[in-house]
């Protein structure tokens, strides 16, 4: 493992999976990702943090909150 | 199908707006149907108190109904209600002003470049393997370990979908910052769940 190259790998990480890098940045970067386990942990694991925050049966709306925003609603526009 | 489920899928969402700015009460109810799930879910992300996000929801509905005259329909009825929700869940953040600080230039080498320390990949299929409740209690302890600018910053572009010049204008910052802000963030995250999640 090249730590210059990690290192320069890692900084990457967030141009990558926007898809903001270049044709040949891209390329580069994927052909160290295939030989370097760590890296290819980091760019894996990342992506899945990402994904475990975006599951929308994360913080799921309780009912009785749901209830009590309907009737605080209610209220208000009867107040109108 | 009633009619205005029938006009909403003939005319989308303006009609539903139009509706509700003319003092339609189940218009306006049915955009709440629509967002709440998602309100709620950005006030947990970017406060991580479900008494704060409560407060959130409610304080952005309430505000959007009060205030509904003056959206001039120039974006999306959610974009105009995420920016209402994102300054609401900001004061609350202002009020408790207790998030400790992460002390990012540990994580800096000297030219400024990023240092990850911790290279380990993670069990396979994490979610599975853990309770929801439990699953919930570690992001949420995860995100909060973040300063709130930058857990707000990851919440709108990685989870909310907003562009980064959108982000930008929400949050009266460079595109530089978000990105860089971004960064950390993911970074962050990702090794603090890897304590939890990771091999070892």
């Amino acid at each position: 493992m090249s730590l210059v190259n990690c290192r320069k790998a890692v900084n990457q990480l967030s141009n990558y999976l926007d898809g903001e890098l270049d044709a040949e940045l891209k390329k580069t970067l994927e052909a160290h990702l295939g030989k370097c386990h760590h890296c290819h942990a980091v760019f894996d694991t990342t992506r899945k943090t990402i994904e475990l925050y975006c599951d929308g049966k994360l913080f799921p709306l309780p009912d009785d909150v749901r209830a009590r925003l309907h009737e605080a609603l209610r209220r208000c526009a009867q107040r109108v | 199908m009633g009619e205005l489920q029938a006009a909403t899928l003939a005319g989308g969402e303006s009609v539903l707006v139009s509706e509700a700015k003319a003092g339609n009460y189940a218009a306006f109810e049915e955009l709440v149907n629509r967002y709440e799930k998602k309100i709620y879910r950005l006030g947990m992300n970017i406060t991580g108190s479900p008494e704060d996000a409560e407060d959130v929801l409610q304080d952005t509905f309430l505000k959007a109904f009060q205030h509904l005259a003056g959206f001039r329909e120039d974006s999306r009825f959610y974009t105009w209600i995420v920016r209402i929700a994102v300054n609401e869940a900001r004061m609350k953040l202002r009020k408790r002003r207790s998030s400790k600080e992460v002390p990012f230039e540990e994580t800096e080498d000297q030219d400024g470049e990023v240092l990850v320390r911790d290279y380990a990949d993670w069990k396979p299929n994490p979610e599975q393997s853990l309770a929801r409740e439990e699953m919930e209690q570690i992001l949420r302890n995860a995100i909060q370990s973040l300063p709130p600018g930058f857990r707000t910053v990851f919440y709108l572009r990685d989870v909310e979908g907003l562009s980064a010049d959108e982000t930008a204008q929400l949050l009266d910052l460079t595109i530089g910052a978000v990105k860089a802000r971004l960064f950390r963030a993911r970074l962050w995250l990702r090794e603090e769940l890897s304590k939890v999640l990771g091999r070892g």
